[in-house]
């Protein structure tokens, strides 16, 4: 589906609420706390992207490099690889809890709207506990009736760190 | 005092295995850094990374803090990032340009080159603090030398040229070069900085490792398998897709269609892939496409086809570099402790090529170098994976004989494997590495011989 499709579908419904913007970031966080990633994934567009820069105030994914960069295709793979029964780099599984704050609407557009909000996720495997922290920015769209993330870019506090590997989405 | 003396060296390195101490003890180390990674040729950074005077790079030689720096002369230095005066840590941004560095503790400031440029209370000091003693200065490193744009550095005074000591593997970042339709390459796109809890040789190994994506990749390969293609990409997933599935082909294929080759001081490349539709630039891309036209247009058609007809995967340069010509990827290990290592991973833009082609080698270095890749992740894996297993009372010997007694003779006093799967490479790693430990201060000159 294209980009102004999207836009289109939405176009007749402009009424964002805050509160209802701030119910789908929790329902989106606890989908990936209980790891039912494949019900995260419904949450996407079909020509969503997900990006997670390598560096503060990266200007696009294209140019340089990312810590996680998907176009709709690969986060289907993503999807799947973390479904998978063998996974070298989740044996042992890790689990993790997001907390997600500061909601505020930072644009309205066409169909759709910006929502900017502030993120701690920790992770634990292994005897290892990490911590990561940022701020989501979170492009939704209305499709049918309901809310869909047409874009999702996290920019983590420690993203130009020396880090070990990330394989839970943020 | 080193704990080992050389013969208990000699005897840690067998033509058929290797001593498990060598990835384990914290003397060894201590050894590596004071008789590899301070006496060879290190690779530093690229003079792209330091293009106008004053340009610094912030990077490591061994676990020793150096700076790469472009002097108002318009030649490169490598200096150590040190303070003459208490020690202090003088640069802390990872890069930019100065015109001077001053240290923020007392405010010594120096030249670009490391010289020193004034000491505040200078009246203060005894008549010994002579502004011209080479010793009071951000020290430099005694050899710098630039392989067509690649700087080396080596923290002994005296040994081998950077020529000498490359060999033949020059010619694998030639190729990077050569590739470049204008002739001239420059490192963009940020950089990857993925850690892993295990020894810095482990990762040089995995690089030329033929026999290892069957398995450390099994879950990328499998979920990338049965990927529907007709989904939505702007490119990035359809590149990264290939190379998962890629990763999925089977042993008959890495032993009749790949090689590997070594070469003196623990070089090697692992490629000659011969089956251009599977690559990530295939032949059939249309941005690649217009690559080879660019190419053709400013090289001429026979030297376009001698450089596309070189088609190496990985190559190592011994002991910090493993870099991948063809797609323009260049990984930089940096030891830090014997159980704990960083790699800082660069892309290469070639100057004349289609815009779309370093896009391509973007996304490219995002599923195999990225820190959150579908691909890397699994490898990053399997090193914590041999550091936790190294320090089991299990096995004290580890295997390196595959494809031993099966090596064949190679131009340029190098040998090659009968094909890719061979560990050829890890026994020519540890000659090197043995020529290193053993040599003495010509350890390297030694390992060529």
């Amino acid at each position: 589906m294209s980009l102004a499709m999207n836009v289109a579908a939405g176009a007749s419904d402009t009424s964002f609420d805050l509160g209802e913007l701030e119910a789908f970031l929790t329902q989106e966080a606890h989908l990936l706390d209980e790891a039912r990633y494949e019900e995260w994934l419904s949450l996407f567009t079909a020509d969503a992207t997900y990006w997670v820069p390598s560096a503060v105030n990266q200007r696009d994914p294209y140019e340089t490099v990312s810590l996680m960069y998907d176009d709709r295709r690969l986060l289907e793979t993503r999807v799947r690889r973390l479904m998978q029964g063998v996974m070298h780099a989740q044996t042992p599984r890790s689990t993790a809890v997001r907390q997600v704050t500061n909601a505020a609407l930072v644009e309205r557009q066409a169909g759709g709207a910006l929502v900017r909000s502030k993120f701690t996720m920790v992770e634990y495997r292994r005897n290892a506990q990490r911590i990561f922290a940022g701020t989501y920015l979170h492009r939704l769209v209305r499709q049918g009736g309901a809310l869909k993330i047409a874009s999702k870019r996290v920019n983590l506090v420690n993203c130009e760190a020396e880090l070990e590997g990330l394989v839970v989405p943020f | 005092m080193p704990e080992y003396s050389d013969t208990q060296l000699r005897r840690m390195v067998q033509p058929d295995r290797v001593h498990k101490h060598l990835y384990t003890d914290p003397a060894i180390f201590d050894l590596e850094m004071e008789r590899i990674f301070g006496r060879g040729w290190i690779y530093v950074g690229h003079e792209s990374q330091v293009r106008k005077p004053g340009d610094f790079f912030a990077t490591r030689m061994g676990t020793k803090p150096v700076l790469l720096t472009r002097h108002s002369d318009g030649r490169v230095y490598v200096i150590h990032n040190q303070c003459a005066h208490r020690g202090a840590q003088v640069v802390a941004e990872e890069s930019g340009n100065a015109p001077e560095f001053r240290c923020c503790y007392h405010g010594w400031s120096y030249h670009t080159d490391g010289r020193i440029k004034n000491i505040p209370l200078r009246h203060a000091y005894p008549q010994r603090l002579d502004m011209s003693d080479p010793k009071l200065a951000m020290v430099q490193v005694p050899r710098v030398q630039s392989h067509r744009g690649f700087v080396f550095a080596s923290l002994a005074a005296t040994g081998p040229s950077l020529e000498q000591f490359l060999g033949h593997i020059a010619t694998s970042l030639d190729d990077m070069i050569d590739r470049a339709p204008d002739g001239e390459i420059e490192i963009a796109g940020g950089v990857f900085k993925h850690r892993y809890n295990a020894n810095w040789k482990v990762y040089l190994e995995n690089l030329l490792d033929a026999a290892h994506p069957l398995f450390v990749h099994h879950s990328s390969i499998e979920a990338s398998k049965v990927q529907d293609d007709t989904v939505t990409s702007d490119g990035t997933g359809e590149i990264a897709i290939r190379q998962m599935r890629q990763n999925g082909a089977s042993y008959g294929f890495w032993e009749s269609q790949v090689g590997i080759w070594a070469y003196p001081n623990g070089h090697a490349y692992i490629g000659d892939y011969h089956d251009d539709a599977k690559l990530v630039a295939a032949m059939n891309d249309p941005v690649f496409r217009e690559y080879i036209a660019a190419l053709e247009a400013k090289k001429g058609k026979a030297e376009a086809k001698r450089i596309l007809e070189l088609r190496r995967w990985n190559s190592n340069v011994y002991p910090n570099v493993s870099f991948m010509s063809q797609f323009q990827q260049f990984r930089v290990v940096h030891p830090l402790s014997v159980n704990s290592t960083v790699v800082y991973t660069y892309c290469f833009r070639l100057k004349g090529a289609p815009e779309q082609m370093f896009r391509n080698t973007v996304a490219f270095a995002n599923v195999v170098n990225g820190t959150g890749s579908l691909v890397l992740t699994d490898d990053l894996e399997t090193y914590d994976r041999l550091g936790n297993g190294l320090a089991s009372g299990g096995t004290e010997w580890l295997e390196i004989s595959r494809g031993a007694g099966t090596d064949l003779a190679d131009a340029h006093d190098g040998r090659r494997g009968k094909n890719s799967t061979s560990e050829v490479y890890l026994r020519n790693m540890f000659e090197a590495w043995l020529g290193y430990m053993t040599g003495g201060e010509s350890g390297l000159a030694a390992a060529a011989e």
